[in-house]
């Protein structure tokens, strides 16, 4: 039986699917570390693309065999993109988790919601301000801030 | 465009969609970089079929073997390398001898 359907809206789904569940796992996760590995995948997806921009069903892979007369070939010039980004690629990935190294260094953990916490702290620490209240707080609980002294005279405030 | 190569190429797309699928919900972190380079590997593959076999070489040599590579590494500097939990050690000849879980 032959399913209904062409070659490139298969390949369009799984690059999109691609670049979304890796999207996905870059919003999503809680873990550091996975975010680094959902990032490669939306990077792939992405390649995926490029390559299908230059794809011709009927075309022959971009080598020159004879001179002259030669038949339809695919785009080579995405194809040479890609052979870049995926090379830089690989580049980001180190670097990503190189930076991973050093937060676990720091900060003993690579929980998000926890680094996001002690970084928080530290910064507080070293500016020797009290800690900013969380803005997931409900509203009533975050203390209002506080009037200069400028406009409490214009206000009628205090004597 | 044969028939035969649109369903190579289908299959495929599922290696690769539900290898993506498997490293977000995995919780083993050495699982989930074993996923996560299933998927520069399928991807190698389809590029040979969309004719673009310099991008396919890269792919399979770069993205599949040096990225799942530093990955590895990373994971052992992290100290996140655990094949098993403490508590699943068990193989196919010997099972759990805690007690509280009878085959």
């Amino acid at each position: 039986m032959m399913p209904d359907i062409s070659l490139e809206l298969i390949l369009y789904t799984t690059a999109l699917g691609l670049i979304s569940i890796g999207l996905a796992g870059v919003v999503l996760s809680r873990h550091l570390f996975r975010m680094v590995l959902a990032l490669g995948i939306a990077e792939a997806g992405a390649n995926l693309m490029l390559v299908l921009a230059g794809y011709r069903w009927d075309a022959v892979a971009p080598i020159l065999t004879t001179l002259g007369e030669h038949p339809p070939m695919v785009d080579p010039v995405p194809q040479a993109m890609v052979l870049t980004a995926i090379v830089i690629g690989v580049g980001i990935q180190a670097l990503a988790v190189s930076i991973l190294i050093r937060i676990r260094q720091r900060y003993g953990t690579l929980d998000r919601s926890q680094v996001v916490e002690r970084m928080d702290a530290e910064i507080a620490d070293t500016a020797s301000i009290p800690r900013d209240v969380s803005q997931e707080s409900p509203l009533g609980e975050r203390p209002l801030p506080s009037i200069p002294d400028s406009t409490v005279e214009i206000r009628g405030g205090h004597s | 465009m044969t028939e035969i190569e649109l369903w190579i190429v289908m299959l495929l797309a599922l290696m690769v969609l539900s290898a993506a699928v498997m490293v977000l919900l995995v919780k083993n972190h050495v699982a989930a970089v074993a996923a996560a380079s299933v998927v520069p590997l399928g991807l190698a593959l389809l590029f040979v079929l969309m004719r673009a076999p310099d991008v396919a070489m890269t792919e399979a040599a770069v993205g599949a073997g040096l990225s799942s590579l530093i990955l590895a590494l990373a994971l052992r500097r992290l100290g996140l390398w655990q094949i098993d939990g403490v508590k699943t050690r068990t193989n196919l000849i010997k099972t759990q001898s805690e007690g509280h879980r009878n085959a």
